[in-house]
């Protein structure tokens, strides 16, 4: 009787699951496909008949004729890769900095900027933008570099990382001081190499939501051949407004590539969320 | 000069270069921070006071900036269409928020435990629609809530219904719409924070619960409840977070129509700044925002504490 109890449990749950999954991912594989069917078959079709009838990659070659589709992405894919790069390299260094090294001040610094975290993007947006403009940065790749090296994503990043120093045995530095080492030599030869873990989590992170990344370069790129993929998106949406068969086929490709870095590294997203609550958008 | 530093008393010497170290270290501390330091100054310090400078002016980034005292605030608190944002935004939490707790919650229970490739499936297929864009992902939404043949009407039509909402284009079911929509895409997220909660949960108190007969509501209601008030608590504040700042899938799928019934703050804060160019009108409703947003944050840390104190 139990045992039956067990397995019809089992059944109800496995049974309860699958269908929530399927409704989670339903939409992506529905994109996806539809975004090959034919303009009458998207507007009168069953949305539950997956299978475009007639084939077809109009809606590619239509989203690609009105925008810059490959340049879009492209943008995205070189800012997506260097701006998390460089925003690693200035947040370990401020980590390092504040795990390592005793300096006066030290404290109330790190207590400064983890403030920045209470305050909302909202607040600094407006003002940021007349940075922009007064730095003559409006529309330059610049806008896109600079200012999030200092976001509240990246300031996060530093606590992190500060956490993950924090983990390191210090005997490893101070033996490498005594040695000659320089400090700069510890941290790049020593710190980092055993970070590894938290520079690839961050690394992964950072990608998605840089590539996710919409209100503020949509308001401060203004030429097709320098915006992400995002921002293009939602201009496609305007020139698309008759035929939004052509707004899926954007869509699809802008959601595609973090849907390959998430099921590669699905282990890591999963793994992170779960211990550290890292993830936010 | 290492031969002059030779010379001296040996007590001196090292508490010299002890000296010399540390003055080293710390100029090489505060090299390391900074390219974050002056970043920090010039993109939160210096923002947030200029911010709060162009709330007290009327400026259209054209003509020169005026000072008008507070007129931005009085004209905010007259201004209908505020509170009709205020009405939105708190609809919003009020929708977003409890849904989000208890479908992540009971999910996070339902998987709590069972570690094999089936349940790991599930889990990479709810966090699957937080990595992707939320822009990319409305105008797929746009499909889903289609009145005509959209999948969720599709649906409703198949099992009888015929007076079907009319979802983005109704005023009553355009919010619903969107909340449903945001629960879809967040809930795997906080899922798995629950998860994380759930693990620190030592099974000694299930096994004792167990031992004295507990069934299993009351196991949830007197352990799992309280051992996870603190994930609950950290994650409904992330939650309203989240829902003062609704904005890529209102860009995307209604633009605050219709009739402004899906309009939320930071649209409207992007509206009033970059559409009608009213840099300090814009401003103003931000400080507000903030100030919304702290004070809530701040009642609930409040309320927490009490509720820690009464409990001994």
């Amino acid at each position: 009787m139990e045992f039956l109890k067990n397995k019809v449990g089992k059944i109800v749950f496995h049974a309860t699951f699958i269908i929530l999954s399927f409704i989670m991912i339903y939409p992506f594989i529905w994109a996806i496909t539809s975004s090959f069917k034919t303009t009458a078959q998207l507007y009168n079709g069953n949305p539950f008949d997956i299978m475009p009838n007639p084939f077809t990659v109009y809606n590619y070659q239509r989203a690609m004729e009105m925008l810059p589709i490959l340049r879009f992405v492209l943008n995205s894919l070189i800012l997506s890769t260097f701006v998390p790069i460089l925003q690693i390299v200035i947040a370990s260094m401020a980590a390092y900095s504040f795990a390592r090294l005793e300096f006066k001040g030290k404290n109330i610094v790190f207590l400064l900027l983890l403030s920045t975290l209470m305050i909302p993007g909202h607040v600094t947006l407006i003002p940021n933008f007349i940075i922009m403009r007064v730095l003559h940065w409006i529309d330059r790749y610049v806008a896109l570099i600079i200012p999030p090296l200092v976001n509240g994503q990246n300031i996060f990043n530093i606590f992190f990382m500060r956490q993950y120093f924090l983990s390191i045995p210090k005997d490893l530095d101070d033996a490498a001081i005594i040695d000659g080492c320089s400090r700069f030599k510890v941290f790049s030869s020593i710190l980092m190499p055993n970070a590894k873990p938290a520079l690839a989590t961050i690394a992964i992170f950072s990608f998605t939501s840089k590539w996710n990344e919409f209100l503020w370069p949509m308001i401060v790129m203004n030429s097709y051949e320098k915006m992400p993929i995002q921002v293009g998106l939602s201009y496609l949406k305007v020139a698309a407004s008759t035929n939004r068969g052509e707004l899926l086929a954007g869509s699809v490709i802008a959601i595609i590539p973090t849907i390959i870095v998430f099921l590669s590294f699905q282990k890591y997203f999963i793994k992170t969320v779960v211990n550290t609550g890292l993830g936010g958008q | 000069m290492s031969l002059l530093i030779n010379a001296k008393p040996a007590h001196n010497t090292k508490s010299r270069t002890r000296k010399r170290m540390a003055r080293q270290e710390a100029i090489t501390g505060w090299i390391f921070i900074l390219p974050v330091l002056i970043g920090f100054f010039v993109f939160t310090v210096f923002s947030v006071i200029y911010s709060s400078i162009i709330s007290f002016t009327e400026w259209d980034l054209l003509t020169p900036q005026v000072f008008v005292g507070i007129k931005n605030y009085v004209k905010i608190f007259k201004d209908e269409r505020f509170w009709q944002v205020l009405y939105n935004t708190a609809y919003f939490v009020i929708g977003l928020v409890p849904s989000v707790l208890v479908v992540s919650m009971l999910l996070a229970i339902a998987l709590n435990g069972k570690v094999n490739k089936l349940t790991n499936f599930y889990k990479i297929s709810f966090y699957m629609p937080c990595i992707t864009s939320t822009i990319a992902v409305s105008a797929v939404w746009l499909w889903v809530f289609n009145p005509t043949n959209g999948m969720i009407n599709t649906l409703l039509y198949a099992i009888g219904f015929t007076n079907v909402p009319q979802w983005l284009q109704s005023t009553t079911w355009a919010k619903p719409a969107l909340i449903i929509m945001r629960v879809w895409q967040v809930c795997g997220r906080y899922m798995l924070m629950f998860l994380a909660g759930l693990q620190t949960i030592p099974a000694t108190l299930y096994e004792a619960a167990e031992v004295d007969g507990a069934k299993a509501w009351k196991k949830f209601r007197y352990i799992t409840l309280p051992m996870l008030s603190n994930t609950t608590f950290f994650i409904t504040i992330m939650l309203i977070i989240e829902s003062f700042n609704i904005f890529e899938s209102v860009y995307v799928m209604t633009e605050g129509r219709p009739a402004g019934s899906t309009n939320t703050l930071l649209y409207y804060i992007y509206y009033n700044g970059f559409q009608a160019y009213r840099m300090g009108y814009a401003s103003a409703l931000a400080w507000i925002m903030f100030v919304m947003l702290f004070v809530l944050t701040f009642i609930q840390f409040r309320i927490r504490s009490k509720k820690e104190l009464s409990m001994f």
